[in-house]
């Protein structure tokens, strides 16, 4: 189908979202086989559509907060792939010193701040770092993005009281992948178009097709536009899903295989390609040498983590407090 | 004669010279602004500095602390505001999960320069889920500092200390019943470096070490005791996390004897770690069992003859001074 998106738009989304979904492929095979990696690991597989959208839509001053699903995010933004994968071996190299892990990827120089653990709870958070921006007076938007699940946490509701109230230039994002962990969207409330709960708030809300970076940037850049003519906050409900499990151990046995198969025929990376061909912006040739540049930042990532050393004993007692001469108590 | 200035006033006065010194210095909370503050703490803040700097909120703890935790991170310096600390249990996955965790998660890149502030403990018959005493359990916690102070004067250098030179989350533990208790208080700029006791007064026979309001307790005590020729020593910690167990250490090397007297609950609490650092460190200097007076293991009740028998009072501590002086028959 024609597109009013340029040429270089659609190969910038091409790679990066081939560049998340070759790093969670690569990250997953070397927690399964080889276990070099542990922990918690949620793969961002099936949603790369909505990182690669937010960030066109957005500029580098932006900032984003997720939740544990963090990697597709982090990349995005500027994080670097080889730093990604050092975390998740918990190497000193990491993006933050092995001390994070999968779920807690941060990059301050690229306005990426994390990877949160708890459900909901970076939905604060991120309408404080939204705060911080219109108390300065920048016209730096906050992307602030949650799962389906933490839809049901009561922060959500309190921060988009508050947001809507002092009209805060943040964007909460629901990446609703339809799954809290193995409770289907259905069985959460009344209430399954999440987007509509902003209407309690006369937020401004819209359901998103969050499996093409099209309707993904266009939503967003609506949102972001209104963020930042002092026009407050948007509600973005991006329906979109997860090919893999909730974490790595989840075998995902609350859904059927008929419906995984389904989305997958819906891939946002083959839909991306087919607009790609059709609207004759690359060759065969040239995608292949894009998915050969992927496939090398990845395999070099890996390369990275593993010569990488682990972080040294007496990192223990370090970053927990700012002030150096904290008197810890040591027995 | 030196100046008197009440506790509150103390407070509003430390605020009010950093928010001037420093634009990134806002105070947001319930009744704050317009209402001048639910004990008045805030008064008139709202009139100097305007709405953008001083907040209110609505009933929103957890809301408007993730706010203020967020704020810090990126580049703010809040003061928040719970009306009693009671409230800030709905907050606390903010203060836990995020403010104290921050820095170490993101491996040393991301840090939350914030104090949250309120009074902790009881102030009369309000029955029990408006009288609990907070220090012990936020100092459970690593990557928080955690102030309680006893008089306006130690209130204001360590609230301006908190404010401008802390980069660490600080919990300010303030009380209902202290506020409008007078104290010197200097015309002059000070700072009190957190995590340092004080010696409230001189004393060689036995070793009082409290905090916050249970300084009265400890210091009518020790006048008590002064009536029958037994000097006491009373330390004020002023600062619960870190500890400045030190001082005490120095204190009972002096006086081989030491009871605790403050408002917490039994398990785990304030007096549970000082006896354990002091046995460790001074058990060749003590003459008798560390010994301490805290609230009663239960929810504070509402009728007053119950209030009394579960906090610290002086006449039991006194005893409690002469049990470890074996001095009771």
């Amino acid at each position: 189908m024609p597109t009013i998106f340029s040429k270089e738009t659609y190969l910038y989304w091409y790679e990066l979202m081939q560049l998340i979904r070759q790093f969670e492929m690569m990250a997953e095979e070397k927690y399964k086989m080889e276990g070099k990696i542990r922990g918690f690991f949620h793969a961002y597989v099936g949603q790369e559509a909505i990182a690669a959208g937010c960030m066109t839509a957005t500029k580098p001053e932006d900032l984003f907060i997720t939740a544990y699903r963090d990697h597709g995010l982090a990349i995005a933004k500027g994080v670097s792939v080889n730093s990604c994968m050092a975390e998740l071996y918990g190497k000193a190299t990491g993006n933050a010193k092995g001390k994070g892990g999968s779920m807690h990827f941060f990059g301050k120089s690229v306005n990426f701040y994390g990877g949160h653990g708890i459900v909901g709870a970076q939905i604060g958070t991120g309408a404080g770092l939204a705060f911080a921006e219109q108390y300065r007076g920048t016209d730096n938007v906050v992307l602030c993005f949650f799962g389906d699940g933490a839809a049901r946490q009561g922060i959500m509701h309190e921060i988009f009281n508050l947001a809507m109230l002092w009209k805060l230039p943040v964007i909460f994002i629901c990446e609703n992948n339809n799954y809290a962990m193995g409770t289907s969207v259905e069985r959460t409330s009344n209430v399954i178009d999440i987007y509509k709960l902003a209407d309690a708030y006369e937020m401004p809300a819209d359901a998103v097709d969050g499996m093409t970076a099209e309707e993904v940037h266009e939503s967003v850049t609506r949102a972001v536009k209104r963020a930042r003519e002092k026009g407050g906050p948007t509600l973005l409900e991006m329906k979109t899903y997860r090919y893999k499990g909730h974490s790595i151990s989840d075998p995902g046995k609350y859904r059927s295989k008929d419906e995984l198969e389904e989305y997958k025929g819906r891939d946002p990376i083959q839909r991306l390609l087919k607009n790609i061909y059709d609207n004759k912006f690359a060759t065969e040739e040239q995608i292949k040498n894009i998915d050969a540049r992927v496939e090398q930042a990845v395999a070099e990532s890996v390369k990275f983590a593993e010569e990488s050393p682990f972080p040294d004993d007496d990192e223990v007692l370090k970053d927990v407090y700012v002030d150096p001469h904290y008197p810890f108590i040591v027995d | 004669m030196a100046r008197q200035i009440a506790y509150r006033e103390a407070l509003r006065e430390a605020m009010v010279e950093e928010m001037r010194r420093d634009e990134r210095v806002f105070l947001m909370g319930e009744e704050v602004a317009e209402y001048n503050g639910a004990y008045k703490v805030s008064q008139g803040m709202l009139a100097e500095f305007g709405p953008r700097r001083v907040i209110d909120t609505p009933i929103s703890e957890l809301g408007f602390t993730g706010i203020g935790v967020g704020a810090a991170q990126n580049g703010l310096r809040p003061i928040i505001e719970f009306m009693t600390w009671n409230f800030a249990n709905l907050a606390l996955d903010q203060i836990l999960n995020t403010a104290s965790k921050m820095l170490a998660m993101s491996g040393g890149q991301i840090s939350c320069p914030i104090v949250f502030r309120g009074p902790s403990g009881s102030a009369g018959q309000l029955g029990a889920q408006h009288s609990t005493a907070y220090e012990n359990i936020y100092a459970n916690i690593p990557g928080l500092k955690v102030v309680s102070p006893s008089n306006g004067y130690d209130a204001k250098g360590l609230l301006k200390q908190s404010i401008r030179y802390e980069e660490d989350p600080v919990i300010f533990m303030e009380s209902e019943v202290s506020y409008g208790d007078k104290s010197e208080v200097p015309e002059e700029e000070y700072y009190i470096e957190l995590g340092k006791a004080d010696i409230k007064k001189q004393g060689s026979d036995v070793t009082i070490v409290s905090f916050n309001k249970m300084m009265k307790v400890a210091m009518a005590a020790a006048s008590e005791l002064e009536k029958e020729d037994i000097s006491a020593e009373v330390i004020d910690l002023r600062t619960v996390r870190p500890l400045d167990w030190m001082t005490i250490l120095e204190s009972v090397k002096k006086t081989n004897r030491l009871v605790i007297v403050e408002e917490q609950w039994p398990f785990g609490c304030v007096s549970s770690e000082i006896t354990y650092q002091i046995q460790k460190e001074g058990f060749d200097y003590l003459d008798a069992p560390i010994r301490r007076i805290t609230a009663a293991d239960a929810p504070l009740h509402y009728a007053p003859n119950l209030v009394a028998l579960a906090l610290p009072d002086v006449p039991r501590t006194v005893k409690l001074v002469k049990d470890v002086m074996y001095l009771n028959k």
